[in-house]
């Protein structure tokens, strides 16, 4: 579990290019939660997912994991990073190993493991990304395409065997099956290991689809956080923060304009389909023939 | 983590004030002839004129002094591990102030030390000021010119002034993704500061390899972008700024002028010019 008390970070302290990130956050997240991080260009999405693990020091207030102070003198930070594991936005860049193998390995071996369990862990986190370790093990990481280079930076983080899983826009620039692809990978995981999940995305429908419950950023402030459904449920506000709503939402809401009584808070592409099916199965107990949806 | 960024000495300092308006020209060659004065002098009086000056100018160019001498602090310890060799290995004899086996300090020595120190602050200093009010497109605008003459005798004024707005523009970038990949690499359990020396070279392959990778694919970007905007070199390109020479830099001048002149003509000659 993390806990964050009033965490400040500010960039730059004592220059004229000084700047606040964070101001004043506060935020827990628990075992087994799926969380989303939300907030427009600049925000602190970033900023904020770094205090998570270690990487930065908050100007001012806390960070806990497990009720421990991560940045405590005598707090191995190493062991924070192995637990709370952390995808950077475009995680591609940081692949430099000759092999996929390699570099997949690269955290492993930094825990000092035996050649055995890293060859082992490695050969798991590649399959855990959809990528056949033998086929694409030896290759070179450069050689690969863009959503590959991707899920095999991903594996190189699923190796550390982290119990937290924390994903700084894990789609950004990829096509949408790709896109796709890589988030089912990572719930499959939730579901099968327990993880705890963070999703830093600027994709609603995504967040919509995956997240319990949902941060919402605006210039460093938590301005909105709490179940999904109670975050969507004010398109207007999240207009104004420079956000938008999932798309089903907004077609429930121009259904509706037009009168048709669906459900105002679906969130998937699922609940919109039912919500739909029982606006036509409404009409139709009334109506000898269910009207046409326009 | 951001202990690269504090290495960045002399960052620009986006501001209004006579100094930032300055032709970089003016600035450029008052900076070598600010080093030269600095060079010349050989009093503790010339050192306060010029540290004077220095404030002077830094003030009139809305910069912090607490910034300043921030920006300072790396050559600090140049300039420590300097003035200890100068108190150490300088000439013996003079006025003995503490000794302890092989080790003798005398007043001389420590004088010396202590005055070459501070010159080379302020040699930093001047070159630092220069740097906190030119921003890096007006410094080689500047350079360009300054260089244009000697294109007659092969020097490719225009290509080595793009390659150092090119650079410079880049170097912020670099450090900004040495930064990044160094976080990525940490979050994946590398170590950079800790273990022998060997430990922490080899720890370097897993930042240089992305870096360069990222170099490389940058400068492609860029290439791409400048032909596609039709870029071809430097010949019959007119600039969106001209540099003019204005009253100011007349001021300008005749400050830097003042200046050498106070600081380096020997106090008798004055004496002889202006007392009489
Ligand atoms: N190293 C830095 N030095 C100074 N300012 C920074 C630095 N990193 C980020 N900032 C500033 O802090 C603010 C928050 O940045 P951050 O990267 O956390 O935003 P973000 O929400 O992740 O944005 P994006 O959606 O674009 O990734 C921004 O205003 C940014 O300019
Ligand atoms: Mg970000």
């Amino acid at each position: 579990m993390i806990r964050c008390e009033g965490v400040t970070h500010v960039y730059q302290r004592g220059s004229p290019f000084e700047a606040t990130a964070l101001e004043d956050v506060s935020l827990e997240i628990g075992a087994g939660d799926v969380i989303g991080i939300i907030g427009a260009t600049g925000s602190g999405k970033s900023t904020l997912v770094q205090h998570l693990n270690g990487l930065l020091r908050p100007t001012a207030g806390r960070v806990y994991l497990d009720d421990v102070d991560i940045n405590a003198r005598e707090v191995d930070r190493r062991r924070v990073r192995q637990q709370v594991g952390l995808l950077f936005q475009y995680p591609e860049h940081q692949l430099f190993e000759e092999t996929v193998t390699a570099d997949v390995g690269f955290g492993p071996r930094n825990l000092g493991l035996a050649p055995d369990e890293v060859r082992e862990r490695t050969a798991r986190a590649l399959a855990q990304v959809g990528l056949d370790p033998a086929v694409f093990g030896p290759r070179s990481p450069f050689s690969l395409s863009n959503g590959e280079m991707r899920r095999v930076a991903i594996a190189g983080l699923l190796a550390m065997e982290p119990r937290m899983l924390i994903l700084d826009e894990p789609t950004a620039g990829l096509d949408p099956a790709s896109r796709r692809e890589i988030l089912d990978h990572i719930m499959r995981l939730r579901n099968a290991r327990g993880l705890t999940i963070v999703l830093v995305s600027h994709s609603m429908d995504a967040v919509a689809r995956l997240c319990r419950r949902v941060v919402v950023l605006d210039r460093g402030r938590v301005v909105a956080q709490g179940p999904t459904r109670d975050v969507f449920a004010d398109p207007a506000r999240l207009a104004a923060l420079g956000l938008g709503v999932p798309q089903v939402a907004e077609c429930a809401r121009l259904l509706r304009e037009r009168g048709v009584p669906v459900r105002p808070d679906v969130l998937t592409v699922e609940e919109a389909r039912r919500a739909i099916l029982d606006v036509l199965a409404g009409v139709a107990g009334r109506r000898p023939a269910p009207k046409k949806v326009p | 983590m951001n202990f690269l960024r504090g290495l960045m000495l002399g960052q620009y300092v986006p501001a209004e004030s006579p100094v930032h308006r300055l032709d970089p020209r003016t600035k450029l060659l008052g900076t070598m002839w600010l080093v030269g004065v600095v060079f010349g002098t050989r009093s503790l009086a010339g050192l306060a004129v010029l540290t004077a000056f220095l404030a002077g100018v830094l003030a009139a160019g809305r910069i912090g002094p607490a910034y300043a001498l921030r920006g300072l602090r790396p050559v600090f310890w140049l300039v420590g591990i300097a003035v200890v060799f100068q108190v150490v290995f300088g000439d013996s004899g003079g006025h003995v102030l503490f000794r302890r086996g092989p080790l003798v300090v005398t007043r001389e020595n420590l004088a010396a030390g202590v005055f070459y120190g501070y010159r080379l602050i302020l040699l930093v200093a001047a070159t630092t000021v220069m740097t906190f009010t030119t921003s890096s497109v007006e410094l080689t605008d500047g350079l360009e010119r300054l260089l244009r003459p000697f294109r007659r005798v092969g020097v490719p004024a225009h290509e080595l002034a793009l390659m150092m707005t090119i650079a410079l523009r880049f170097i912020p970038t670099l450090f900004e993704e040495t930064e990044t990949i160094m976080k990525a690499q940490m979050a994946r359990g590398a170590e950079f500061t800790r273990g022998s020396l060997a430990a922490r070279a080899r720890a370097l392959i897993p930042l240089l390899v992305p870096l360069f990778v990222g170099a490389f694919r940058r400068a492609d970007a860029l290439a791409l972008a400048m032909e596609a905007r039709g870029y071809r070199g430097g010949e019959h390109r007119t600039r969106m700024k001209e540099l003019r020479v204005a009253i100011r830099d007349y001021v300008a001048a005749g400050a830097l002028l003042l200046v050498a002149a106070v600081v380096l003509v020997p106090p008798s000659l004055w004496r002889a010019v202006v007392g009489r």
